[in-house]
């Protein structure tokens, strides 16, 4: 393998990552504030969907992106309303949001595209284009020079290759999602308001007695998580692929779960499990069935790997998982 | 002292949440600019109206009965098993490998073969997570997530590579031999000169179905183990305190649980395709979980629950046939009915237990 290959394994694999790490980082803020979402897949397929519906209505992937954001959070207000203010279960509540996505996004797209519930293929203005950073070869080096664009990369040196085929290139979506998580560390590990959100997730009666409010600031969090649902449903729709499909999730939202437990509810860590279950995804994409040799590992394999590693992790074999105390559990006021 | 009587508990509260369902899905219909009326018009008459019709309806009632008592078995012990899918994906194959390996001489030999080995390879697939929950402390909930999407690569992986025969396209297995047929309701029901049933997948399963509906009652109400399933759900302390063994219980809890989702296989299986397919579960285990709380975890319930779901599919696939509402209109519902039963619970139940009270000081 040369490295020009490696180059596009790796940059497919930031792609395929980019959406995990939104999803994983909304996790992150709500499971830390103690409200456990397995919602993810359905805000981001509700988001994916409003997201390509409006780009293709408006022809604007900025009004699609609101829209992807309003509909992920009009399920975070449910999923606030069933499991904070009625103290309903959560992990129920976040099943019912999976199936409402995944129902009335057909619906829908069914009623006002009548595509066999797609949304028509979004062009120019309504997709996320890549940018080409300054000094990368892009299009239109390529299209100066009068040669394919690989075929220029290819014949570039090294470090042109990796600024330009893996640095470069990508919607503004991936580089946000990237600044997210620095952000995310900042946010939760160096401001009061993280620090209560932590709190509120270990131990929501301290919280209580100093004064804080453990509604509000699990409504934060879970609207936080409703808009990084909403960003990672949107570059499924707009940016990585052109359009809605049902079920375009296909898991991706129990993959972030997957990687919040394996970055144990850690912002940089969960970079690093986003980066390795995208790196699985990207090589079950570019090669079906790769033979080491010994023996041949089936495609099936990289795609349950994910899963297995959760696991093993979840096991506590490889070092515990230890999820914030009071997570999963309502909180009442003693009366 | 109780807050409500237990009919209102068990009567009142469902009825509550299924009409609130009801008028949101109306809603979501009218939304798409059809006729609420007429839709539930028609789904009732393709669904109840003709023998066929009930065909489909009690077929998908019987997977949602097996699926829901998964459920429900789990939720008396306080485990919330989503692994139904993955379990019961499992049993499809412990079905197909009974029915294609041994030579039965009659269905009769064949269904109790492969409800075995259904139940076995649904139980084994519910293991490794009780096991983890038990003596590790792994959430069930995210495991048994995660073994379902393992299943599915496990079962492509089986079907694509190891099980299809020679030749064929697509991954499924050979077809079953023609003693594992299952009667289906057509076979029983019809004389001479009046077919029942025409071309309805409803077989022999559902009676099954209603006798594992039974067993599990005696099992809950009427056994030292229900006793102990049950006491370990209530409070984990007092029943460990008792002397009932917290890693016991929910070991044997989820073994029962994934044997009675992987018994769902027998009726896609070997009671309709006659031949393991790739998506031979069709989300009927996570309608289980719908099924289950909608009815309270008592097999009764569950029974009814299954029913309205499988009366729900059927009319939905009249509906998606007839109109241009799509299937997942069945989706939107059963998503409204968990939200509502489940997660919402307390909404309804918590005016209501003020009117109780209410009504109760009056009297006194």
């Amino acid at each position: 393998m040369d490295l020009l290959t490696l180059l596009q394994v790796l940059d497919s694999t930031l792609r395929l990552a980019t959406p995990l790490l939104l999803a994983c980082l909304a996790g992150l803020f709500s499971e830390r504030a103690g409200v456990f979402d397995i919602g993810l897949e359905g805000k981001m397929l509700a988001a994916a969907f409003f997201a390509a519906a409006l780009a293709s209505i408006t022809g604007s992937v900025w009004l699609g992106l609101m829209a992807g954001i309003a509909a992920s959070l009009i399920l975070s207000l449910i999923h606030g309303l069933a499991s904070i203010t009625f103290r309903g279960n959560q992990l129920i509540s976040g099943v019912a949001i999976n199936f409402l996505a995944s129902g009335l996004t057909v619906l829908i797209a069914q009623d006002l595209f009548s595509q066999g519930g797609r949304t028509p293929s979004l062009v120019g203005g309504a997709r996320f284009e890549g940018i080409d950073l300054p000094f990368a070869i892009g299009p239109q080096d390529a299209e100066a020079a009068g040669v394919p664009l690989s075929q220029l990369v290819a014949e570039a040196g090294p470090l042109q290759q990796i600024y330009s085929e893996l640095i470069s290139g990508h919607s503004i979506l991936v580089y946000i999602a990237l600044l997210f998580v620095p952000l995310s560390w900042w946010v939760l590990f160096r401001t009061r308001f993280g620090l209560r959100l932590r709190a509120v997730g270990e131990n929501p009666a301290a919280v209580d007695t100093a004064g804080v409010s453990v509604v509000a600031l699990r409504f934060a969090a879970v609207m936080i998580c409703g808009v990084l649902c909403g960003i990672a449903g949107a570059y499924l729709a707009t940016a990585l692929q052109a359009g809605f499909v049902r079920e375009m999730t296909a898991g991706r939202g129990f993959i972030a779960l997957a990687a919040l437990i394996f970055a144990k509810w850690r912002p940089w860590y969960a970079l690093y499990a986003c980066l390795l279950f995208g790196l699985l995804q990207a090589v079950a994409l570019r090669y079906q069935n790769i033979d080491l040799g010994i023996f041949v590992v089936p495609v099936q394999v990289m795609d349950a790997l994910p899963y297995i590693l959760t696991v093993v992790i979840l096991a506590g074999f490889v070092g515990k998982a230890i999820p914030p105390r009071a997570g999963g559990e309502p909180y009442a006021k003693e009366r | 002292m109780d807050r409500m009587p237990a009919w209102a508990d068990a009567v009142l509260v469902p009825l509550i949440s299924l009409i609130l369902a009801a008028i949101l899905s109306a809603l979501v219909i009218i939304g798409i600019g059809e006729d609420p009326v007429a839709a539930f018009k028609l789904m009732v008459e393709g669904a109840l109206m003709r023998s066929s019709g009930w065909g489909y309806t009690l077929y998908y009632a019987t997977n949602f009965i097996f699926t829901g008592l998964a459920v429900a078995v789990a939720f008396h012990a306080r485990l919330f098993n989503i692994g139904g899918e993955g379990q019961a994906m499992l049993g499809g194959l412990g079905v197909a490998l009974i029915c294609l390996y041994i030579p039965w001489p009659h269905w009769t030999l064949a269904v109790l073969g492969s409800a075995v080995g259904a139940a076995a390879f649904g139980a084994l697939w519910a293991l490794i997570p009780a096991y983890l929950q038990a003596k590790r402390g792994s959430h069930i909930v995210i495991t048994t997530i995660m073994f379902n999407f393992i299943a599915a690569a496990f079962l492509n992986y089986v079907l694509v590579n190891l099980l299809r025969p020679p030749r064929a396209m697509d991954p499924a297995t050979a077809k079953f031999p023609d003693a594992t047929h299952l009667p289906t309701f057509r076979d029983m029901f019809s004389t001479a000169d009046n077919i029942l049933f025409r071309g309805a997948p409803a077989n022999v399963t559902f009676f099954l179905a209603l006798i594992a509906c039974v067993v599990v009652w005696l099992l809950l109400w009427r056994t030292r183990l229900g006793y102990e399933i049950r006491a370990f759900g209530h409070s984990e302390s007092a029943a460990k305190y008792a002397g009932i063994s917290p890693v016991r219980i929910t070991v044997v809890t989820m073994l029962i649980s994934g044997a009675l989702a992987g018994l769902m296989a027998l009726n896609t299986t070997q009671g309709e395709a006659e031949r393991l397919v790739m998506n031979a579960t069709e989300g009927a285990g996570f309608i289980g979980i719908a099924v289950a709380l909608m009815g309270r975890s008592h097999p009764l319930g569950v029974l009814l629950a299954a029913i309205l779901f499988g009366f729900l599919y059927q009319g939905g696939a009249e509906l998606a046939l007839w109109t241009n509402i799509p299937r997942e209109l069945i989706v939107v519902i059963q998503a409204l009915v968990i939200l509502f039963t489940g997660a919402l619970d307390n909404m309804v139940r918590m005016p209501l237990e003020r009117l109780f009270l209410a009504l109760r000081r009056k009297e006194s």
